[in-house]
């Protein structure tokens, strides 16, 4: 059993501070996410679980020892580098035994388990070449072999497919799933990339500042963002926020067009509170190219300042209340610079958040 | 047309000033000097440039232990040599790399040694060593460690040991800073994988730091191998090759052969075989290297 537990844990590097006391449970055999631009702290937590850095301050767990003290090589982890880190003057059967060869276990014994890991990664051919002959996708397989092959409790992963191409990465998010489903272990996967996260986690824990903004599943942060921070990160395009101020049961935005406050959060919009309205892309469509059109809704007319057609949708870029929104029309139109259309809001899926704290209104 | 105006004499018309001096500097002379390796060429009786003598010379010096003992003590002091300044090297190198602050600076004061004419060190250590002013026994004598006066440079072993101190105090640098250059450009991550992968910190230099290191020893090893290879100056001044020549290596003797008793046929031919002794550790360490540069493509 490993459960990962973090108990405000910080970091220091001299007296800036760069992760401010984070708690955070893992469960066993449970995917986590960490995501967050770059200089979150996300990294840095990671490889403190791994033990490459030193703890300044809380606790961190892996199953039910305290690890803060304990080298790297004595809290049974592996860990996938970004830049894949094999040793370069190893072939790929040294790499992938490497780490057992060090545990003294028996050259037979060695070599069965690597077969093993190279069956199930494909390496089985490649396994007497050295890094240098291997493409960059292969070099990532070789690493993600090196880790399973050791059999540990947990997988740490350091943006691991920050270094492939766009198609590459897709196949290896992939098999990094699959690979979770056949070898059930707890992994921490850090990654900048907001589509990783969605599509890997069981949970995602999105980081900001050295601070945990929110954990939960991918749909509830899609669906629920806790902050603007949330909403803005996850999720591509990212939500469109306007500011406003609550008037009359309405979100009156900076040019006078109002916008109903959606029933749910009514309870917490009370009068004159200054706010920020949200909505993703995906949300306001022209009447009648939209995603749904019961619930619900607002309509207000916006000039199309350009379109991009991507096929079955278009991404339109309009402006509302002075500022740039980003809608979505579903369905094979052309859309001109300059045509006029009516959008249609879905309100039961506009957010509202506190214009000074950021916070969602929900969580009054 | 004559030939020369050619398009296709072009090339060859403008090699020509490379391909004439190569022949004058390189080729006359290496040819020259095998050639006088066949005669009994001695540099007082010029006539005997003409007087052929097929392979003589390189017979006599075979089955000669004059030359041979030299030529092992060449080897001996290569080996020796090389590998203490190769291990002080890497050690200087490694608590170099451990410091935070002033990693330039130390490195720039490692190279005043080299910056030294090997006469000069020669003479130098030939003072320190000295057996009645030296300051080595100087101080073995005040620290207690020693009641009489070591004749360091008159007993044969402790005269090769002395010459390899001066020759190590002169070139240990040249590893160190190759070495230097070799962590400087090593990167972290398979560092930290093999801590992850269970190494301590020995195992971690052991099977990571080392076999990166390499490639960059190998390169130290071949630039000294040579120079060793073909010391002279420190060896003629701090004991000219004696006691009866017991510190006698390869070079001291061809010169001594070739200028003192005037028999440049003769030491021509020792040239040769001691140029096939450099050029054979040479291309060992030469090999070494390129067998470890094919994997060092995967370091990125």
């Amino acid at each position: 059993m490993a459960e990962i537990t973090l108990d405000k844990v910080v970091k220091k590097y001299g007296a800036a501070s760069v992760v401010h006391g984070i708690d955070l449970e893992i469960a066993h055999e449970e995917f986590v996410v960490l995501v967050g631009p770059s200089g979150c702290g996300k990294s840095t937590t990671l490889r403190m679980i791994a033990g490459l850095e030193d703890i300044s301050g809380g606790i961190v767990r892996i199953g039910d020892r305290v690890v803060n003290d304990l080298p790297p090589r004595k809290r049974n982890i592996s860990m996938v580098f970004q830049n894949y880190a094999l040793y370069p003057h190893m072939n790929v059967r040294e790499n992938l035994g490497f780490g057992l060869k060090i545990a003294g276990e028996s050259p037979d014994n060695i070599s069965k388990r690597v077969d093993e890991a190279a069956a199930v990664l494909g390496l089985t051919p490649l396994l007497d070449r050295t890094p240098a002959e291997l493409s960059g996708g292969q070099r990532q397989r070789v690493a993600m072999g090196r880790a399973i092959v050791r059999r540990p409790e947990v997988f740490l992963f350091d943006e691991p497919l920050s270094n492939l191409d766009a198609k590459l990465r897709g196949q290896m998010r992939a098999e990094i799933k699959k690979l979770h489903q056949k070898v059930r272990t707890t992994v921490v996967y850090v990654t900048h990339d907001q589509v990783e996260a969605m599509t890997l986690a069981d949970r995602i824990v999105v980081m900001r500042d050295g601070r945990i903004e929110q954990v939960g599943t991918p749909m509830e942060a899609f669906n629920h963002p806790r902050t603007t921070f949330v909403a803005t990160f996850i999720g591509s395009p990212p939500m469109n926020l306007l500011p406003g101020v609550i008037a009359g049961g309405a979100v009156r935005l900076a040019d006078g067009t109002t916008v109903p406050v959606p029933d749910r959060l009514k309870p917490h919009a009370r009068d004159g509170r200054k706010v920020t309205l949200g909505i993703r892309p995906d949300d306001i469509s022209p009447v009648g190219h939209g995603l749904s059109q019961d619930g619900p809704g607002a309509e207000v007319d916006l000039t199309v300042e350009l379109a991009e057609p991507l096929g079955m949708e278009s991404l339109i870029y309009t402006r509302l209340a002075g500022q740039e929104v980003l809608a979505k029309l579903y369905g094979p139109r052309i859309v001109q610079p300059g045509e006029q259309l009516t959008f249609r809001m879905a309100l039961d899926r506009a957010h509202l958040f506190d214009a000074e704290t950021g916070q969602s209104l929900r969580l009054d | 047309m004559p030939f020369w105006r050619r398009e296709s004499a072009t090339p060859f018309l403008l090699l020509t000033p490379a391909l004439l001096t190569m022949a004058f500097v390189v080729i006359i002379p290496l040819v020259f000097s095998m050639y006088t390796s066949f005669t009994g060429y001695r540099l007082v009786k010029p006539d005997s440039l003409y007087d052929w003598v097929g392979f003589r010379n390189y017979a006599r010096i075979l089955s000669d232990w004059e030359f041979w003992v030299p030529f092992g003590r060449t080897v001996l002091f290569l080996t020796v040599v090389l590998n203490v300044e190769f291990l002080l090297g890497l050690g200087i190198a490694l608590l170099i790399n451990r410091i935070t602050w002033g990693q330039r600076t130390l490195r720039t004061i490692m190279m005043f040694p080299m910056m030294f004419s090997p006469i000069l060190v020669g003479f130098q250590f030939k003072f320190l060593f000295n057996d009645n002013i030296g300051i080595v026994n100087n101080a073995l004598q005040s620290l207690g460690l020693s009641d009489g006066a070591i004749a360091w440079l008159v007993d044969a072993k402790l005269a090769f040991f002395s010459i390899a101190i001066a020759e190590i105090w002169m070139s240990t640098s040249v590893f160190a800073i190759l070495l230097l250059a070799g962590l400087f450009a090593m990167p972290r991550d398979p560092l930290e994988a093999a801590k992850v992968d269970g190494c301590n910190a020995w195992q971690t230099f052991r099977h990571i730091t080392l076999p990166f290191l390499m490639p960059f020893a190998y390169i130290a090893m071949a630039i000294r191998s040579l120079d060793v290879a073909r010391a002279y100056d420190i060896v003629t001044v701090m004991t000219d090759g004696g006691p009866a020549g017991r510190t006698e290596i390869l070079w001291t003797l061809i010169a001594r052969v070739g200028y003192d008793n005037s028999r440049m046929g003769m030491a021509n031919a020792m040239a040769y075989v001691s140029t096939i002794l450099s050029i054979l550790f040479t291309w060992y360490f030469y090999r070494k290297l390129v067998a470890a540069r094919r994997y060092m493509g995967g370091a990125q």
